[in-house]
Parts: C-alpha cells; structure tokens; sequence
C-alpha cells in the first residue's frame, strides 16, 4: 500500500466511524428522548433559590422536580419560601397547599464565656466539629454550645452571628427556619420552634442537678418545679434530668408560671411579660 | 488463570494508573473531596473504563488492524470514548433515574479523561487477548477507585488537621498524594 492509499483508507475509516457514532447517538437520543415538562422550569423560578435543602431535596431544582412529577410531595415543603411560594407553587401544580407554621432556630444553651465552666483550654482548629473531637468539647458541660461558630458558617441566609459571650445569636427576621444549622450542630443545641411558641428551654444538659449546676450556672438542673407548677397539663416535662416543652400546649398558656419557678432561668419567656423581668438567653 | 491474577493485581496496585503512572490526576484532585463522591467517582471510571476498553479492542483488531490504520489509533480511541459516554448517559437517564442521579455527573467528567483513554491504549499496545483485555480495564478501573477512595478518606480526615496556613487545601493533598505514591511504590516489588 502506498501512502495516498493508507491516507484514503484513513480518512475513509475515520469518516465511517464518526458517521456511524453518529446515527448510534442520534438514534439513542430520538429513542430514549427524555421530555422534560415545562412546568418544572417554572416551579424551580418560583422558589427561593436558597438551596438550603430544608425541603429534603438536593436542592431546589430537584424539589421543583419532584412536586410538579410526584402526586405525594406537597407543595408547600419549601421552608425559606413560606406561605407565598407554597401558594405560587400550589397554584401551578394544582395541588392543595396547607398552612404551616412558619418556624426559627433557636439555641438551647445559654452557657456562654464566663458562665459555663471550661473543663480545659482547647488550641486546635477553629470549628465546632474539631473541637468535639477532643473529649467531647473544652466545656465542662458536654451538652451545650460550643461556640465555634459552625451554625453561622452554614446558614444560607446571614440570620446567625456569633455573640460575644460565645453563642450564636438567631436574627428571628432573617431566618427562615431551613434548619440547616440545626442538622450541622455537633451537639444539636439548635432546635426549630415555631413562631408561635410562648416558652422555650435554653439549655440541652442532661446531667445531674448537682453537676450541671456545678458546670454551667445557666443550667436546667431538672428540679422539677416547672413540672409541677404547670397550669396546663403536660406542656412542661422533665425528661433525662431535663425540661422539655411542648409548643402545642404551651401555646394557649399565659400564666407561664415555669417561667418565673425556674430557679436557674433556663426556661424563658419569648413573648413580653409584665410579671417578670424577660430572660431570653 | 494465575497469568490472569497477576494481570489483575498489576493493574491494580502495582502499575496503579493514577499513584505510579500518574494519569487521571485531574479527577484525583477534583473528586477527592467527599467519600461519598469519590466511590461513585471510583465506580462509574472502572464501569466506563471497562466497557470501552473492550469496545476499543474490538474496533482495532478488526477494523484498524486488518485496514494496516494502527497509527489511528489514539484518535479513533478519543471519538469512540466521548461517543460512548454520550450514548452511555443518555441510556442511563431513561433506564435509571437513580443511577442517572448518582453517577450523571461524573460520566461527563470522564467523557475526556486521560486514564481512560490510556487503558485502551495500553491494553492494545500490549497485544493483550480479549479476556486480557478485560481483567486489564477492570484491574485499572478498581485500581483508581482504591486510590480514589483513600484519599478521600485521608482528605476528609485533613479538614480537622492543624495544617499549616501556607499549605491548606490543594497543596497538603499534593502532599499526601505523594505519600500514598511512595506507599504504592512499595508493592514493586510484589511480583
């Protein structure tokens, strides 16, 4: 073979192989065409584009995905958008959206600098997750707030800063209750609570009266008192040596008499009071 | 069948593409962030290396060898790859929507890599059978997920070192991918 004939057979060759690929990829595409609806597009235009991932979806293209092609996914699973995107997105999907009650981060630890006793000085890396790793934090309490900041770094929409006594501040009006903090916390301190709720614990120690106190003055010691002077049954518990509060109750509760029996003020009144001086830590 | 195992076991740690041949670097670094990330990475190359090896096998000894277009070769490889990427995805995304989530955006990264380029490559450079040629694609695929996967882990474990400001991120990896080659170095001598 001389070397015009290698040269035509080369191109002949390569010719055939990029035409065959060609038809295979073409045909491949016209066969398994996937059409994608219109709507989705629009749904995704709709939502807050946070990408916060409270929806439970990777994203907001992906849920915008899922409620305009799944029948079961309810269009008002979109946190940050609230009640109006729930409505634009009930409105194109012909779904029925339900009201829900907007909700907010809220810190359960008020064991800040000065109050919360360190158990060592903790020197390594600036981040919460880190600072577990060695002996479940420099805190003497080994349920509260470590105050490294993680929470700030991850929410999507500037609604936390970092105190000065070492505990993250929620701006209730930027935040959107997303919960991304919440899921990043290492010592799940942040809990969402809805708009509505009257009282809230601020503290997640589930030590021992005598050593929780002894950690963190700010501690719920789990005296009980709250329990026990609670004018609607069942709103305030003690659980594991902590109180815990149920928003559905507490919510027609104006007395909040747990409130002003608490000893330690590790529960606190959200809404104004004439009784008490307001403690919200 | 020992001949094979040994071919297996070459491709995997001793000639590993990536920690002693230093190819598929770009992924290597890219990937190797997430665990989680690195094993669909790891796993969507060696199906995708595999599969296209043994295509390329087929397209040269019986279209380019018997036609005298060996020198074609590398070329023909490069159309062949990207095509069956394409065709790859485009079949997943209607067969397996959850595949398609999990691996979609990988097999684009792969479409235009040089690991899986060179395995075809080397595959017929080395006159290897067909059955060869298998075991050699899925030894070098399961290979760079093994590398792949370690430094993922050994990454994720980086995010909580006491690294030194100079050196955070990319240049403490190019360190450890480092270590783990003189690490790979070690098994030279296996065979």
């Amino acid at each position: 073979m001389d070397y015009t004939q290698i040269a035509i057979m080369a191109v002949v060759i390569m010719t055939g192989v990029g035409v065959v690929f060609g038809f295979v990829l073409a045909l491949a595409d016209k066969k398994f065409a996937m059409e994608e609806n219109p709507l989705i597009g629009e749904v995704e235009e709709a939502l807050p584009k946070g990408q916060c991932g409270a929806c439970g979806f990777a994203g907001c293209a992906k849920y915008a995905e899922a409620v305009v092609l799944d029948p079961e996914v309810p269009p008002n699973l979109c946190v940050p958008g609230k009640a109006e995107v729930a409505a634009v997105v009930a409105n194109l999907t012909g779904k029925v959206a339900e009201a829900t009650e907007p909700k907010y981060a809220h810190i359960r630890c008020r064991g800040g600098v000065g109050i919360a006793k360190l158990a060592f000085n903790y020197k390594g890396v600036h981040d919460c997750a880190a600072a577990k790793l060695v002996q479940q934090g420099p805190k003497e309490c080994k349920y509260g707030c470590l105050g490294f900041g993680n929470c700030v770094k991850a929410c999507p929409f500037g609604a936390m800063s970092m105190g000065e006594n070492g505990i993250p501040v929620v701006n209730k009006s930027l935040c959107t209750g997303c919960g991304k903090c919440a899921s990043i916390c290492p010592q799940h301190v942040i809990e969402l609570i809805p708009i509505s709720a009257k009282v809230t614990v601020s503290c997640s120690s589930k030590e021992m009266g005598a050593a929780a106190r002894k950690a963190c003055t700010a501690a719920c010691i789990g005296c009980g008192l709250c329990m026990k002077n609670c004018t609607h049954k069942g709103g305030v518990k003690v659980v594991d040596h902590l109180a815990i509060v149920d928003p559905s109750i507490c919510r027609i509760c104006d007395d909040l008499t747990c409130v002003d029996k608490c000893p330690t003020n590790a529960i606190a009144a959200l809404v104004a009071r004439t009784k008490k001086e307001e403690n919200v830590g | 069948m020992g001949a094979y195992f040994t071919l297996f076991i070459g491709a995997v740690l001793i000639n590993n593409f990536v920690l002693t041949k230093f190819l598929g670097l770009c992924i290597f670094f890219g990937v190797s962030k997430n665990l989680n990330a690195s094993i669909g990475m790891g796993f969507a190359v060696t199906s995708v290396i595999t599969l296209s090896t043994i295509l390329a096998w087929l397209l040269y000894n019986f279209i380019l060898v018997p036609f005298g277009l060996t020198f074609l070769r590398t070329i023909t490889f490069v159309v062949l790859i990207a095509s069956f990427v394409q065709l790859l995805e485009i079949v997943i995304k209607k067969m397996s929507p959850t595949l398609y989530n999990m691996w979609g955006i990988y097999l684009m990264l792969i479409a235009t890599n040089c690991i899986v380029l060179s395995v075809p490559v080397l595959s017929v450079t080395n006159n290897y059978n067909f059955i060869q040629n298998i075991v050699f694609a899925v030894g070098s695929g399961l290979g760079f997920a093994l590398a792949l996967i370690l430094m993922a882990s050994a990454r994720e474990k980086l995010d909580y070192a006491d690294v030194p400001e100079a050196l955070k991120g990319t240049p403490v990896a190019f360190i450890v991918a480092g270590m783990l080659s003189l690490a790979f170095l070690g098994f030279s001598g296996m065979l």
